[in-house]
């Protein structure tokens, strides 16, 4: 078995506590595990990503070859279309559908929509709504998480372990919600 | 022993812990920070009473780590790449005197230039000052070399430089922790003179490290990390640096042609290795992630006689770092590219946080140099950086670590008139404040804005050795008091501070504006680390 997962985003929009999760996750299944991340000057409001790779075998490569992704877990829908180069053929990408809009060309959303269309095997949901309506509008990248849950080969209370492990020590409620948006992200991923 | 997820640089962190470390020293410097950041939130540095305060800048850093040395306990630094530029004369010199207690010197290096101003390969400046390199491929062998890199250099007498570069130091992977050791007692170094190089005795040292440097070849640890596969294939000799070597066998292990393999991990290298597979191939494909290092000394000056492929010849981009697709490529190997970036995508540059500081500052000084027109600002590293960016467009320069200050007195000297250097709080008392005093001197006519946000603001908010102390720094130094203005960069504030700057601009000497505002990324975490420890109440 391996998963090889392009995370993608907007520096500061939460990316790495989904890769966090996933990180944790893995570790409690015993799998082999490589995660790399992007800090620094790139962090402040521009586009960021992280290769993350599961496997139940040793794992060579940080970085996921061109072309060899499974899935694109992204949390803004213009980010999720820059690493369609890593996407395999069979590849799924899971994406938030609301726009991150900090730039002056930022693109026309119908034309946004429709190129996420043309990739195929497409996942896109209005994760700031789901989070939103569960009264944890930052929880938006948990609902995404769950959303490509079904994708990621392995068990989903393991998941839900992980959120647990991750916000532990932000408390009881912190818990909760990120659990209710991950379940509602798996949710809406299975109602489309 | 525990399993712990670790980035590369926290697997450094906690090597060095476990290896009975008592100092570490740096300065941050994306990819190097997780390091110090990792042994300042550290329970187990904590508990042994490690030293681990932030040094002013990468110089001091390795000072105060030989100093540590010298007093017999074993030290690291850690810092980015263009840190040990900073650092260069302690680190050559700290060669020549030697060590007393492990002195490791970390320095990771960011090919491609993620967040840097160049992509320098630090194993030259480990041949440079003659001391061995270590270039660990995964996080568990940059775990497992911090040992080593102790023990050779306190078998040695030599300090040790730990080579890194970006996608170790900011991957995440499962390392296996082993037994942590006691940290030294303290001792004086046993030749009194051991440290004092002046020219009688650096001559005498120096020679001895030349030989010494001969010798480290043979070393059976450093040997012992340079591996050679052999294989059936004569074709084809490969020769990989790092983690290089995680690229190729992504390729080969599906590929496998059975090309030997000799992955290198540690300098200098013994020539026989590197001579036993050369003799058995027609052909010899060099991977480094940096300059090309080992390519260039195989191909010699006159580059006949070794077939040698490698980032010279083309086979690899001569810049940039590596990828398993760049790999593949050099081998030859076809692979699916994946799909095109659809035209829909824009690029996203990094821009300044909302509510930024530094953004009110820009707006203020752009309004004012409409007056005198373009080319007139010097900038520095920093955030702030991103005054060149639309919608300011009105940096000039970003060159190194206090280099607008001296830029605008150079500029000055030349005629320019105005001319402004623009400068971050912490990046000032890293490198600004000498050359400050080259501008009291001379009385320039320049105006040095320090936007001071209270903290050390691109790397991730880390203490800023100038908060509070700038106003004070300046005056010391010798700034005229009448010409050393305070202002507030806030929106509501900008009629006044435009009239601050413009009035500053205008005085034919040397002008200090403070523009005293806390970075709000670190306004945000302290106000919700209050909350937090009020809730616990």
């Amino acid at each position: 078995m391996k998963c090889d997962i392009i995370l993608a985003g907007v520096g500061g929009q939460g990316i790495l506590s989904i890769a966090a999760t996933i990180g944790l996750a893995a570790v409690e299944e015993g799998l082999f595990l490589k995660q790399s991340e992007v800090h620094g000057m790139s962090q402040r409001g521009g586009d960021v990503q992280s290769h993350l790779r599961i496997s139940d075998s040793e794992i060579h490569s940080d970085l996921i070859p061109h072309g060899a992704a499974d899935l694109i877990i992204s949390v803004e829908p213009m980010e999720a279309l820059r690493y369609l180069p890593w996407l395999s053929s069979e590849g799924w990408v899971i994406t938030n559908s609301v726009p991150y809009v900090n730039i002056t060309d930022y693109p026309d959303s119908a034309e946004l929509m429709a190129a996420l269309e043309d990739t195929g095997n497409t996942v896109v949901l209005d994760a700031d709504s789901i989070a939103r309506e569960l009264g944890s509008p930052r929880s938006g990248n948990m609902v995404i998480l769950g959303a490509a849950s079904s994708f990621i080969p392995m068990p989903f209370e393991i998941l839900e372990r992980a959120v647990q492990q991750l916000f532990n020590r932000k408390g009881r409620e912190i818990v909760y919600l990120n659990i209710q948006a991950l379940r509602e992200g798996r949710k809406a991923a299975a109602t489309r | 022993m525990q399993k712990l997820l670790l980035l590369g640089d926290e697997a450094i962190a906690q090597a060095a812990l476990d290896a009975g470390m008592s100092g570490l020293y740096a300065y941050p410097g994306t990819p190097s920070t997780e390091i110090m950041e990792y042994v300042q939130a550290s329970p187990d540095a904590a508990a042994g009473d490690v030293r681990r305060e932030w040094s002013s800048n990468e110089k001091t850093a390795m000072e105060a780590a030989l100093g540590m040395s010298y007093a017999g306990k074993r030290a690291m630094v850690a810092m980015k790449h263009v840190g040990l530029n900073v650092a260069a004369d302690a680190f050559i010199n700290s060669a020549v005197t030697g060590v007393n207690g492990g002195l490791v010197v970390v320095a990771a290096d960011d090919p491609s230039m993620h967040s840097s101003q160049n992509e320098q390969d630090s194993r030259f400046y480990g041949r440079f000052a003659m001391v061995p390199v270590l270039e660990p491929r995964n996080q568990q062998e940059a775990y497992d070399m911090i040992f080593d890199a102790f023990d050779l250099s306190e078998r040695y007498r030599l300090p040790v430089l730990l080579r890194i570069t970006t996608r170790l130091a900011h991957s995440r992977a499962a390392v296996q922790r082993r037994e942590a050791r006691a940290q030294n007692s303290s001792s004086l170094p046993a030749n009194p003179r051991q440290f004092v190089l002046l020219p009688a005795i650096a001559r005498k040292q120096y020679r001895a490290l030349t030989g010494l440097y001969d010798r480290l070849r043979t070393d059976p640890v450093l040997s012992g990390y340079n591996r050679f596969a052999n294989g059936t294939g004569r074709k084809l000799g490969i020769i990989t640096c790092g983690i290089a070597y995680n690229y190729l066998m992504e390729n080969i292990e599906q590929h496998n042609d059975g090309c030997p393999v000799l992955s290198l991990a540690a300098y200098p290298v013994n020539s026989d290795a590197v001579a036993e597979l050369v003799d058995s191939c027609d052909r010899v494909l060099v991977l480094e992630e940096g300059y090309p290092l080992i390519e260039e000394q195989l191909r010699g000056v006159l580059d006949r006689d070794v077939k040698v492929a490698g980032r010279l010849d083309g086979t690899v981009p001569r810049d940039g770092e590596l990828n398993p697709s760049i790999v593949a490529a050099a081998l030859g190997i076809q692979k699916n590219a994946g799909k095109e970036v659809p035209a829909v995508v824009r690029q996203r540059p990094p821009s300044f946080c909302k509510g930024c500081g530094h953004a009110d500052v820009f707006a203020a000084l752009a309004a004012v140099m409409k007056d005198f027109g373009p080319g007139r600002v010097f900038s520095d590293i920093g955030c702030y950086t991103l005054g060149a960016l639309p919608p300011y467009n009105i940096v000039n320069s970003c060159v190194d670590m206090g280099a607008s200050v001296t830029m605008a007195v150079g500029a000055a000297d030349a005629g320019l008139f105005p001319a402004v250097a623009f400068i971050g709080d912490s990046t000032f008392t890293h490198s600004g404040m000498t050359g400050l005093l080259d501008a009291v001197i001379k009385d320039s006519p320049i105006t040095v804005i320090i936007s001071d946000n209270l903290t050390t603001g691109m790397t991730g908010g880390q203490k800023s050795q100038a908060t509070g102390r700038i106003e004070s720094i300046c005056l010391g130094l010798g700034v005229n008091p009448d010409h050393l203005r305070v202002i507030v960069p806030l929106r509501k504030n900008h009629e006044e501070n435009m009239a601050v700057i413009s009035h500053e601009l205008n005085h034919h000497g040397l002008s200090v504006i403070l523009a005293m505002r806390e970075c709000i990324q670190t306004a945000s975490r302290n106000k919700k680390g209050r909350r937090g420890r009020e809730k616990q109440d």
